[in-house]
């Protein structure tokens, strides 16, 4: 079936943001063909007619009443910050420069 | 206090804890102390715990101690200690998911199942070690180190939830919760020689759960007796109004089944056993237990029919590309910005797409890695029709097995894992290998139905596991039929199975006093 190529594994990861080592992109490449090869067997069985399910317990117009909750204090939720500047996350730059 | 020991208390059933401590016998500080001494002594071997949080679980056993004192009426388990696995969250207890990029991480808020476990006022032990973000069916994939089997400390304890079921086992806690998204309760429950539950999807809320797959994932009880399974799934379960997904219907009288199934009667029960859950790839000794636990059925009064699932040996591939579909999603929010590790990239710019590669590429392990490429590429466009849209419809063919089988039975029974527990390393390259220990419980969460695991006997001195399936909503069965067979086997043993489970290395107890 399918052959996952070193390319398209470090494409993926770049979709993921995952920095991958070449060791790393090589090591996958072969893995994921195996395991791609193997959950392909799905196909089989799952013809037109079959509708899909994508939770078990289909719950709809799930509501609850409307009312204010007290949220977490800021400097709790800071604490667990990489990095935090005048009771906010403080964060790379967002946008490239070109 | 003669024979009321620290090592008599930790071998003690939750039950039997509860019953001590509301009759007097023993305070909730001495049940917590033994424990918390039992894990300083044994854990340098066993590895179940990455945090043990003495002081809170010690300040909430003199909480309970001193309103049991005052008179008040507390919940049935209050008192008797819990340790809890490290995918959930903790406010003021550091909680990792066994991932290296929450390293040091303490949560600003409590999980629903937590907030009940506090206010129940069950001390919270510690939190255990876990494959990371619940990925692993050996917890070998903690960036923390691996957790070793009590029944043989070179072996693995299962996984995900390998720490929690080899707390249990150990005698380090009486009682766990565990999460269970593919078999993470119930496989580490049958390599341990213990018991462990996955509720109906949406029973136990997954508020404050560290998502792994949102659809699969569902939180339970990881103990030593059936019993004491229910009694800590009541506390824990019932309708949450901050998880979605959570079922609104109350939960049926769990306790009352177990005691209902402890007295070995299961007249008129009809028990299906699956035929694609068994035979082919599964050990010759997990084959023999297993009908031997289906003669004790009998024996009580169960009718043994056999059920065809012929959708179910599609469930492993339909699984591995739903699981990973999910993970890659849900683990997006983990790019080094508003928790956890953050890494700056070694060259070029430090901005915040480069930093959250290089977050990612330093703080996922390498079976996270696999699982977010997979379920990128299983979404991916031109992909996503053959690979997640299959899977799906996989899923739609699994449940209509479950109901065409359960129009026949009461619960679906079956071998819970393929083989005993492995040696550490053996299948750590073979992620396919690793993938297969899951084949029998996988289905279930597809489906969203409960299951069980309860310990069914030894081959070549290691655990196996008998797996009770009942239809969603009726986890009670569960608890008739598990107690029921637990109670036939320990009559046939002359004792607990874990009775039989060799002594483990110890450092001098009480030296942490």
């Amino acid at each position: 079936m399918s052959t996952i190529s070193r390319e398209e594994v470090a494409r993926l990861a770049g979709l993921a943001r995952i920095d991958l080592t070449e060791a790393e992109l090589t090591r996958l490449a072969g893995e994921l063909d195996v395991i791609v090869d193997s959950v392909a067997k799905v196909s089989e069985v799952a013809t037109a007619d079959v509708p899909a399910t994508s939770h078990p317990m289909p719950l709809t117009n799930v509501f609850r009443d409307d009312v204010p909750q007290e949220p977490l204090p800021v400097d709790a939720v800071l604490a667990g910050a990489p990095a935090a500047e005048d009771g906010r996350f403080l964060v790379p730059q967002i946008l490239e420069e070109d | 206090m003669a024979g009321t020991t620290g090592s008599d208390l930790t071998r003690r059933s939750a039950a039997d804890l509860a019953q001590a401590l509301r009759a007097g016998e023993v305070s909730s500080v001495e049940v917590t102390q033994a424990h918390l001494d039992r894990i300083a002594a044994v854990d340098g071997a066993v590895h179940a715990f990455l945090h043990v949080s003495a002081e809170d679980a010690l300040a909430t056993a003199r909480d309970v101690d001193a309103r049991r004192a005052a008179g008040e009426d507390l919940a049935p388990l209050a008192g008797v200690p819990v340790a809890v696995k490290d995918v959930v969250v903790t406010k003021g207890m550091p909680t990792t998911a066994g991932s290296r990029i929450l390293s040091g991480w303490v949560p600003p808020y409590d999980a629903t199942l937590v907030e009940r476990l506090r206010a129940a006022g069950l001390p919270i032990l510690g939190k255990t070690n876990m494959d990371e973000f619940a990925m692993g069916s050996s917890t070998e994939h903690s960036a923390y180190g691996n957790t070793h089997n009590p029944w043989d400390l070179d072996r693995i304890p299962g996984g995900s939830g390998g720490g929690s079921a080899a707390a249990v086992a150990a005698f380090e806690a009486p009682l766990a919760i565990g999460t269970d998204t593919g078999g993470s309760i119930r496989q580490p429950g049958a390599v341990t020689g213990t018991v462990g539950v996955k509720p109906t999807y949406g029973g136990v809320s997954r508020y404050g759960l560290i998502a792994l797959a949102s659809s699969l994932d569902q939180a339970g009880p990881v103990t030593r007796t059936v019993l004491d399974s229910a009694l800590l799934h009541e506390v824990i379960g019932g309708h949450d109004p901050r998880d979605s997904t959570s079922l609104p219907d109350p939960l049926p009288d769990l306790v009352g089944a177990a005691r209902q199934g402890l007295t070995g009667d299961l007249t008129g029960v009809r028990v299906g056993v699956v035929r694609e859950l068994n035979g082919e790839g599964y050990q010759a000794g997990v084959r023999d237990r297993f009908e031997e636990s289906l003669e004790l059925l009998r024996a009580a009064g169960a009718e043994v029919v056999e059920v065809s699932c012929p959708h179910f040996e599609y469930a492993l591939a339909a699984y591995y590309l739903i699981l990973p579909s999910e993970a890659s999603s849900n683990l997006a929010k983990f790019d080094g910005m508003r928790f956890g590790l953050r890494v700056e990239p070694t060259d070029g710019p430090a901005t915040a797409e480069r930093v959250m590669g290089a977050t990612r590429g330093a703080g996922f392990g390498d079976e996270v890695k696999r699982r977010i490429i997979l379920g990128t590429y299983a979404l991916s466009a031109g992909y996503y029709d053959a690979y997640y849209g299959s899977a799906q419809k996989v899923r739609t063919l699994i449940q209509r097995d479950f109901a065409a089988a359960f129009a026949q039975a009461d619960v679906l029974v079956s071998p819970t894992a393929p083989t005993t527990a492995f040696r550490l390393g053996e299948k750590l390259d073979d992620p396919l290998a690793m993938y297969l220990n899951d084949v029998a419980t996988i289905p279930a969460n597809l489906a969203g139905v409960p299951g069980l695991s309860v310990p069914n006997g030894l081959v070549d001195g290691l655990p196996v596991g008998f797996q009770v399936l009942a239809p969603a909503r009726a986890d009670d069965r569960l608890y008739r039929v598990g107690a029921a067979l637990e109670t036939l086997l320990e009559q046939r043993w002359g004792g607990p199975l874990l009775a039989q489970a060799p002594q483990l290395p110890t450092v001098t107890e009480g030296s942490t006093r």
